[in-house]
């Protein structure tokens, strides 16, 4: 069967799989045989995850370089486990640094990259991929034509199930080679963002996103956003001003979100913040101008007070749960 | 090298403006390039590049902002744009054969344009194309130019040769150094693009704007276009626009309402 690599980052985020990462596994396990590609170390613990979701084989690299300069070397991993393998197709999630080992991989093994894909199927043996361009206004059916395919997919492209009967993965240290120039752009300082503690924007199910109308104070926001279990994000107004990380920026500049339902409140709805989460299921607006271009593109919009609105709302849903 | 002049490439890209509906054309699913503009995330690499070398004294002291663009006869528009804000000279990558090229094919040729130029210190791009939107451009020229890869840099500065850049991440903020000649993309995080001005738009006009080839570039046509490219759009179906719902106007129960019309979509 076809070798699937998907890659697996252990030096960024240490630990458990995150949950695109079974997604990824279960994708390549639909399409031929999944071989996991890890940057850092593998613990027996990371063995059993791999192999629950079928994994046959890990090849893995602990190389300091991997570590201490952006994207290239990581991507060099990749393109040169993937030869080893004879691969036939890459996953990788869609990040910023997912695509930009996408990209370089590419060029590695002259294959053909297709990013942001919301899902991967099998047709006539090649990988097929959908995703949504020009901001949401057509969906697209795209494959590569050589011999690989390397493709970065998004959360939710699938659901994640573990395999029949769980395998006992070979686990292979490789050497990687670098280019030289990979090892030119040197991580000189890293600083951790505080945790949330909320939902990730691109895995949650809902998300309430505050603007400018907020003034400053995310806390009607937030209130909402944790009687639903939603995730927070902002339009750029909102992260320029600093009431809120940059982190949350839902828009062309910022995060591509299609959640069941996206609640925007104090968004006038640019085109910019359109551009992001106008593929949502079901989009509710919250904003006091009746003129708001947000309301063109909501499914339910009320033209009101947003600090008298959301707290009401809040209220009413605990209420009702009792 | 104390703070010598620099010589810049940035790239711009001509693409569909976001203002107005998007169109994909023909058997091939082709961006439909009517009403295109200067790609607005290419004017916040293009304010770099002018920011950096200001800081060296400008074009009077040697340095050089070189826009280039790939793209059909129209996309000269990009470059001429980019010279009235301030690059000192323009490339315009242009032949029949381009058209419906990939990513891969695109950076391919890119890669080719930039060699011509000589010794380049940086070459600066957008955070992606507003088209496209896949920000593989960057990293594939960087892997392609053998050049180091800064990408996403919300902030950048040169210091004689050393680069530093400023990455924001999700799980951390990273600060990336390295030493020129380099690769870097700028975010819309980055600076604040100035706007051409009535000098400029007169300098422009004595400024040079070479068109090359691909025989300029040394390519054969199959390498690039659909025989050169790496990928295939199958199938293209437009999303059926958005509709206004129900709007109401709060009287004081709107937020009741809220929750009935979550309750009614079983959304909680
Ligand atoms: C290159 C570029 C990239 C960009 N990328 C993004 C991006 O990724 N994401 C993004 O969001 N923007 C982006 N923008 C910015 C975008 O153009 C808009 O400026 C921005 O989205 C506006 O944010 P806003 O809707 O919060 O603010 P505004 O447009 O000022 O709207 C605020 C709204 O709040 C309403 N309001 C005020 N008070 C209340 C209240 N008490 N109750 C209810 N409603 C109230 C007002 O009626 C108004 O409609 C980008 C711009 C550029 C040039
Ligand atoms: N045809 C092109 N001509 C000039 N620059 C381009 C072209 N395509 C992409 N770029 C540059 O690459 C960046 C990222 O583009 P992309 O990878 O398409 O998202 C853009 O912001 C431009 O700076």
């Amino acid at each position: 069967m076809r070798a699937i690599v998907v890659f697996i980052d252990q030096i960024d985020v240490p630990g458990t799989l995150h949950p695109t990462a079974h997604q990824l596994l279960t994708l390549a396990r639909a399409a031929g045989e999944p071989v996991a590609v890890v940057a850092g170390p593998v613990d027996a613990g990371l063995a059993a995850d791999l192999g629950a979701y079928g994994v046959t084989r890990i090849l893995h690299s602990e190389q300091a370089d991997l570590a201490d300069y952006l994207v290239a070397p990581k991507a060099d991993l990749v393109a040169q486990a993937a030869a080893a393998v004879s691969a036939s197709a890459v996953l990788l999630d869609n990040g910023p640094q997912g695509r930009e080992i996408a990209a370089r991989a590419g060029v590695a093994l002259n294959a053909g990259v297709i990013t942001d894909a919301v899902s991967v199927e099998s047709v006539d043996g090649a990988l097929v991929a959908h995703k949504s361009v020009l901001a949401g206004s057509y969906t697209v059916a795209a494959r590569a034509t050589s011999a690989v395919a390397v493709i970065s997919v998004k959360s939710h492209s699938v659901e994640a199930a573990p395999a029949a009967e769980a395998t006992t993965p070979a686990v292979e240290a490789i050497s990687v080679n670098f280019a030289p120039a990979s090892l030119g752009a040197r991580v000189v300082q890293r600083t951790p963002r505080a945790a949330s503690g909320r939902p990730e924007l691109e895995d949650a199910r809902i998300v309430v996103a505050g603007g400018r109308g907020v003034d400053g104070d995310f806390g009607p926001v937030e209130e909402m956003a944790d009687v639903l279990g939603a995730a927070v994000g902002a339009s750029r107004a909102a992260t320029d001003a600093g009431w809120i990380s940059h982190s949350a920026q839902v828009g062309q500049t910022g995060k591509k979100v299609s959640p069941q339902l996206y609640i925007s409140v104090g968004i006038s709805g640019a085109i910019q913040q359109k551009a992001g989460m106008q593929t949502s299921k079901v989009i509710v607006a919250v904003n006091k101008d009746p003129e708001s271009p947000i309301f063109e593109i909501a499914d339910f919009g009320i033209v009101g007070d947003l600090f008298k609105v959301l707290p009401q709302a809040v209220e009413e849903i605990k209420r009702r749960r009792g | 090298m104390e703070n010598s002049a620099l010589n810049i490439v940035v790239l711009v890209k001509y693409v569909p403006d976001t203002q107005f509906d998007r169109h994909l054309t023909g058997d091939s699913h082709r961006m439909d390039r009517n009403e295109s503009i200067l790609s607005e995330l290419d004017e916040y690499a293009l304010e770099a590049a002018l920011a950096l070398t200001d800081a060296r004294g400008g074009a009077k002291a040697g340095n050089k902002v070189t826009a280039l663009t790939l793209g059909p006869a129209a996309a000269a528009a990009a470059v001429k744009k980019s010279l009235q804000i301030g690059a000192t000279d323009g490339v315009h990558v242009s032949d029949e054969a381009l058209a419906g090229s990939d990513a891969s094919a695109t950076s391919l040729a890119l890669a080719a344009a930039i060699k011509t130029l000589g010794p380049v210190d940086l070459v600066i791009t957008g955070m992606a194309s507003t088209d496209g939107e896949t920000s593989i451009i960057p990293a594939q020229l960087s892997a392609r130019l053998g050049l180091p890869q800064l990408t996403f840099a919300s902030s950048l500065e040169v210091d004689g040769s050393t680069v530093t850049a400023r990455r924001d991440g999700d799980d951390f903020t990273e600060e990336i150094q390295a030493t020129l000649p380099v690769l870097v993309s700028v975010t819309d995080q980055a600076n604040e693009p100035r706007y051409p001005n009535f000098k400029g738009i007169i300098a422009a006009k004595k400024k040079k704007v070479t068109t090359l080839s691909l025989a300029e570039l040394g390519l054969p046509a199959d390498a690039v276009g659909p025989a050169g490219s790496l990928t295939r759009v199958d199938a293209a179906a437009e999303r059926p626009a958005r509709t206004a719902g129900t709007i109401i106007t709060d009287s004081g129960e709107a937020g009741v309402a809220l929750a009935d019309f979550l309750a009614a979509q079983k959304l909680i």
